[in-house]
């Protein structure tokens, strides 16, 4: 009978194995769980999921098979508007700020549809039962997830994001997709960069034969430290938006460099790099770690990958205010030229086909920002700019520090 | 066989989900791979369970430099060519040069032992996958000496990981896993009742929203966790701090007092003074 909950388990995308549906049945046979749901609720995630961030998914199947757990969920449910709430205050802010900027006429335009749409989103929500998206889709699906977000003034041409209402619940990258990461592990690995680090635990023979020798026989050992890839690489993922349909290579691409780099940092941005990043997601309103700590706390010698389709209205790369979701005081292109002159060896990785980057003004900006090092998202693409990434040289020391 | 079940001790508050899973890798023998936010008392566990259930316990600790090997045990060759030149007798007899790990101990230990991998992320990452077999068959094989050791009793393994490093899915398929979520509040009232018993029910209830107000205080680089709200509540007490001095919301003090056993950071202080000052402001 649990056969069907287990393929349920498998269908719904959790990777659960015969060896560990096994160990379940063993579980049950042993009579740990009194015939209770909810004990056997603790059982199965015990034996079945092996990694918290796939709680929540097995608590959506689990809850799909079997009726009247749905209560498990209530938590998830009741933070939800919090984090609406909290978006629509901010905005507000932002709103006020903004249009005392004198800006472009287009500008203003959009800044004003955003009020009226505001206004009208709320009174829905007073009123209201449901979140609201267009097309009648609910913004937060049944449990958290949201397939799509409100659009102004329907101006999405070209997918230059406008302003993306709510809040949505970015799905952390998953790092774990092995299937088809070979290739992409491959290349990543030309990025490798031997030396010698460490305690010395490892007997080096040649220099024990020789030194053993020069003291007339008496046995003398030497050891050295182990070789280690030394490469250190700092990622920046863009989320959301328009970098939907790339989800599937960008997670390839984070899940080989996880395990190819011993010292890889990730790091979150929304469209463009400002300010500040996030680490989580989940927490992305809240934890935020600020640009300037980065180029602070990580040293030159760190290569810095930006992974984006680089594809937004250009205001947000230029302008001060251009920002989506918050209001950025300096425009995201000085926060590049800032970054690129802390780690002098970048490169931007970019999902859309190279064809394609002349029709979209703000790809081409970032190319230039970039120095022309943005590569496609595609085997060749990343191969070149692993070569780009090895044949930066390092200069120290530094040039005073970026102000 | 085990006969009694774990459901936490006197000095350590389990919830049901964590004796669940506990038991769950008592009965089938499983090692139990326990992860969760700092100060959750991922590494107490195995401590608390083998007081429980009056086994002995086997602490090993992982660093970076740890490999799997020296779980099993080390040939200490270099000792043993130093002996040769010397020329001593014990040089013979290659098991003299066998130094047991921990798992070894474990394996011949005369009552089932509960054996702590701690922090076994810290490894490099094939670390895991060159356990895989002596964790599965619970043998290994010594080839210096031929000898096989086998394990007498299953020891309860418990193993905590604080997420620096994924670990290859080969090795979580033979393992159980349970994440501790950080206490609520109803758990962390148990888990102070239990270290300072008889403590006044007012400065625990004061105390505790101050805990959670402080946690929830948004871009705070360390959230203060279990260990540091006992420290303060220590403090509290040897100071016989009255608990309406915590109560003062009005922003009259600028800092919950002894806040440096709840903040750990200059920047986290800063921060916090910040947003007292705001609210004071805006009380106003």
């Amino acid at each position: 009978m649990l056969v069907d909950f287990f393929f349920h388990l498998k269908r719904a995308g959790l990777p659960v194995s015969i060896t560990e549906y096994l160990s379940l049945l063993r579980t049950l046979q042993s009579n740990l769980a009194d015939s209770q749901l909810d004990n056997f609720y603790l059982l199965a995630r015990t034996a079945l999921v092996k990694d918290e961030s796939r709680y929540d998914l097995f608590d959506r199947a689990f809850g799909s098979y079997f009726d009247g757990v749905e209560t498990l969920f209530a938590e998830e449910m009741h933070t939800l508007p919090e984090d609406w709430l909290r978006k629509q205050v901010e905005l507000l802010l932002s709103d006020e700020e903004k249009s005392k900027i004198e800006g472009i006429e287009d500008w203003e335009k959009l800044m004003n549809t955003l009020a009226e749409r505001l206004r009208e989103q709320q009174e829905r929500h007073e009123g209201g039962n449901k979140w609201i998206g267009t097309g009648g889709t609910s913004p937060f699906g049944a449990y958290g997830y949201n397939p799509n977000g409100v659009r102004v003034g329907g101006q999405a041409t070209h997918s230059s994001a406008v302003k993306v209402w709510e809040k949505r619940m970015f799905r952390n990258l998953d790092s774990d997709v092995e299937l088809g990461t070979r290739n992409i592990k491959m290349a990543l690995r030309r990025l490798r960069l031997f030396a010698r680090e460490g305690t010395p635990d490892q007997l080096d023979l040649d220099d024990t034969i020789a030194s053993t020798a020069r003291n007339a026989g008496w046995l003398d050992i030497k050891m050295r430290p182990e070789k280690r890839n030394r490469i250190k690489v700092l990622l920046f993922l863009d989320v959301g938006g328009s970098m939907d349909p790339h989800v599937k290579i960008c997670e390839e691409l984070f899940s080989a460099a996880r395990t190819e780099f011993k010292n890889l940092e990730y790091f979150y941005f929304h469209n463009f790099v400002y300010e500040s990043v996030w680490k989580d997601n989940r927490r992305r309103h809240g934890e935020r770690i600020s640009t300037r700590e980065i180029m602070r706390t990580y040293g030159r010698d760190y290569k810095i990958i930006f992974v984006g389709d680089a594809t937004m209205s250009p205001y947000e790369i230029t302008y001060p205010g251009g920002s989506i979701e918050h209001f950025n005081e300096e425009p995201g292109a000085l926060w590049i030229n800032r970054l690129l002159r802390t780690f002098p060896s970048a490169v931007w990785l970019n999902p859309v086909r190279e064809r394609d980057w002349e029709f979209t003004p703000s790809i081409r900006i970032t190319q230039e920002l970039l120095d022309e090092r943005m590569y496609p998202l595609t085997l060749k693409g990343l191969d070149e700019s692993v070569k780009m990434l090895k044949k930066t040289r390092i200069i120290q020391p530094l040039e005073t520090p970026v102000s | 066989m085990t006969t009694t079940k774990f459901s936490g001790t006197d000095r350590y508050v389990a919830d049901e989900e964590l004796m669940m899973a506990v038991n769950a890798a008592v009965t089938l023998e499983r090692p139990l791979l326990i992860k969760g936010e700092p100060g959750t008392g991922k590494t107490q566990l195995a401590a608390e369970v083998a007081r429980a259930l009056n086994k002995p316990l086997l602490e090993w600790h992982i660093k970076s430099t740890t490999k799997a090997r020296q779980g099993l045990y080390e040939y200490d060759a270099v000792a043993r060519l130093r002996d040769s030149q010397l020329g001593e007798d014990r040089v013979k007899d290659i098991g003299n040069y066998i130094n047991p790990g921990k798992l070894w101990e474990a394996f011949e230990s005369a009552r089932q032992p509960v054996l702590l991998i701690d922090e076994i992320d810290k490894a490099d990452i094939e670390f895991p996958n060159d356990l895989l077999q002596e964790l599965d068959r619970m043998e290994f094989f010594v080839y210096e000496t031929q000898q096989s050791v086998r394990a007498e009793h299953r020891p309860i393994i418990i193993i905590t990981s604080n997420n620096e490093k994924e670990l290859p899915d080969a090795f979580l398929r033979r393992c159980f896993f349970h994440y501790i979520r950080f206490p609520s509040r109803e758990i962390m009232a148990r888990i102070v009742e239990v270290h300072y018993p008889g403590l006044k029910k007012s400065l625990l209830n004061e105390a505790l929203n101050v805990f959670f107000d402080v946690r929830e205080v948004r871009g705070l680089k360390k959230k203060p966790s279990t260990s540091e709200l006992l420290d303060w509540i220590k403090l509290l007490l040897a100071d016989e701090i009255p608990e309406d001095t915590l109560r003062d919301k009005d922003g009259k003090k600028l800092m919950p007092i002894m806040h440096g056993a709840l903040l750990k950071n200059e920047q986290d202080v800063h921060l916090f003074e910040q947003l007292v000052f705001l609210n004071k402001r805006n009380a106003r």
